[in-house]
């Protein structure tokens, strides 16, 4: 546990040092969410009731910007092989690295979510919804996605690949997540929605990393 | 004890060599050389568990080395071609991280290596030279690894640097460490047997 920590605290340090990235996936996030507005024009009801969809979709795709280089940088510079020499076994260290991937860019993502919720006209009654709605989904989306950049690591066009193998499995959390959003907006409870949700993370929890260690092991 | 009983390594569809065995002492060194190409980082990868044999079994202490690889890989240290730094981090940074992985003293690893006027700086500004100083600091750390990987340890290494790499190797084999080496260059390692690949 002592040697995960310093693993996660490593990756933590190193997104401090580049801010810039984890910046860059909350201006993708705010500018993709924005452009729902221009394309349907100014019908506030047409946009209300797009935004729990578009707000999920933006932050999926957001969080997707990062990946292509979680297990890549380590690669090039020989990290990759000293992390799996560290004793941790490779799904600790996918582990890491999908913890990481949340704590750096799905956090940061749930800041910025009241600035696309306004934009997208969603009532500030859904906005709580939203933002639990978004960290579990980004959650998942870090679990699948540290499985995804496991896989294409070494891959020829690596970073294409990459949200071809991820979105289509992300479906089930938007469905979840835009259908609580949209729930807590007609004043209903997300519960049911979000519960659904944070039970996909769990199953994700054990069997994406094990698969992210599999796939670097064959590496 | 380390002993490879007929290792054979594919690189995709090509046989980089086959039925190749040797064993090593407690305390010894064995030198690998041979052109480029000839397998030797493929040989220390294959040794290190990070790639599978094709063919052949990996001994230690007269058990099969890599059924338990996470067991096999706290019993090592391999220092790659690459040096595995962070540009961002601070000498000091990056070999911390390694000290909290493995045990061991980064402070004393840094002098044993002379990085202490480096240590603050960001790993991306230290020339090609003082970067490996500090990937062989890792071995510096003193935590109890007996098994040492080293692919062309001295690669851009000054002759004041050679000297201390060689006492650092003279220290982990009088404790009863085992060296393997691939090299190019003459290294600082008294009656290490030579296998060429």
């Amino acid at each position: 546990m002592r040697a995960w920590l310093a693993l996660l605290a490593r990756e933590l340090r190193l997104a401090l040092r580049h801010p810039a990235d984890t910046l860059a996936a909350v201006m993708f996030f705010v500018l993709v969410a924005a452009l729902f507005p221009f394309g349907i024009g100014p019908a506030p009801e047409a946009l209300a009731r797009l935004a729990p969809g578009a707000l999920l979709a933006s932050a999926l795709l957001a969080a997707l910007l990062p990946l292509d280089r979680m297990f890549g940088a380590d690669a090039e510079d020989g990290s990759l092989d000293q992390l799996l020499l560290s004793g941790l076994g490779p799904a600790a260290v996918a582990a890491a690295k999908a913890a990481a991937h949340w704590l750096t860019t799905g956090l940061p993502l749930l800041a910025a979510t009241p600035i696309a919720a306004a934009m997208l006209n969603l009532p500030v009654e859904a906005w709580p919804a939203a933002i639990m709605a978004l960290g579990l989904a980004a959650a998942f989306l870090s679990l699948l996605g540290t499985a995804g950049a496991a896989l294409t690591l070494g891959a020829r066009r690596g970073g294409v690949l990459l949200p071809l193998l991820v979105l289509p499995l992300a479906i089930p959390a938007v469905i979840f997540g835009a259908a609580g959003i949209e729930a807590a907006a007609a004043a209903l409870s997300p519960r049911p929605y979000l519960l659904l949700l944070a039970a996909l993370v769990a199953a994700a929890l054990p069997l994406a990393p094990l698969a992210a260690g599999a796939a670097l092991r064959g590496e | 004890m380390l002993e490879a009983r007929e290792l054979a390594c594919l690189r995709g569809e090509r046989v980089v060599f086959a039925g190749l065995s040797f064993a090593l002492e407690a305390g010894t060194a064995l030198l690998l050389t041979g052109a480029n190409g000839a397998g030797k980082s493929s040989l220390l990868r294959l040794l290190a568990g990070l790639i599978p044999p094709a063919e052949g079994v990996l001994l230690w202490q007269g058990q099969d080395a890599l059924a338990d690889r996470a067991a096999h890989a706290r019993r090592l240290r391999y220092l790659s071609h690459q040096d595995a730094l962070k540009p961002a981090l601070t000498a000091r940074e990056n070999l911390a991280f390694f000290a909290r992985l493995w045990g061991g003293d980064a402070e004393a690893a840094l002098a044993a290596l002379d990085l202490l006027p480096l240590a603050d700086l960001p790993a991306r500004v230290l020339s090609a030279g003082q970067k490996r100083r500090l990937a062989l600091a890792r071995l510096a750390l003193g935590a109890d690894a007996p098994l040492w990987l080293l692919d062309e340890p001295t690669v851009g290494l000054d002759t004041a640097s050679v000297a201390r790499l060689g006492a650092l190797l003279a220290r982990h084999r009088a404790a009863g460490g085992m060296v393997i080496a691939a090299t190019h260059l003459p290294l600082p390692l008294p009656d290490a047997r030579e296998l060429r690949l």
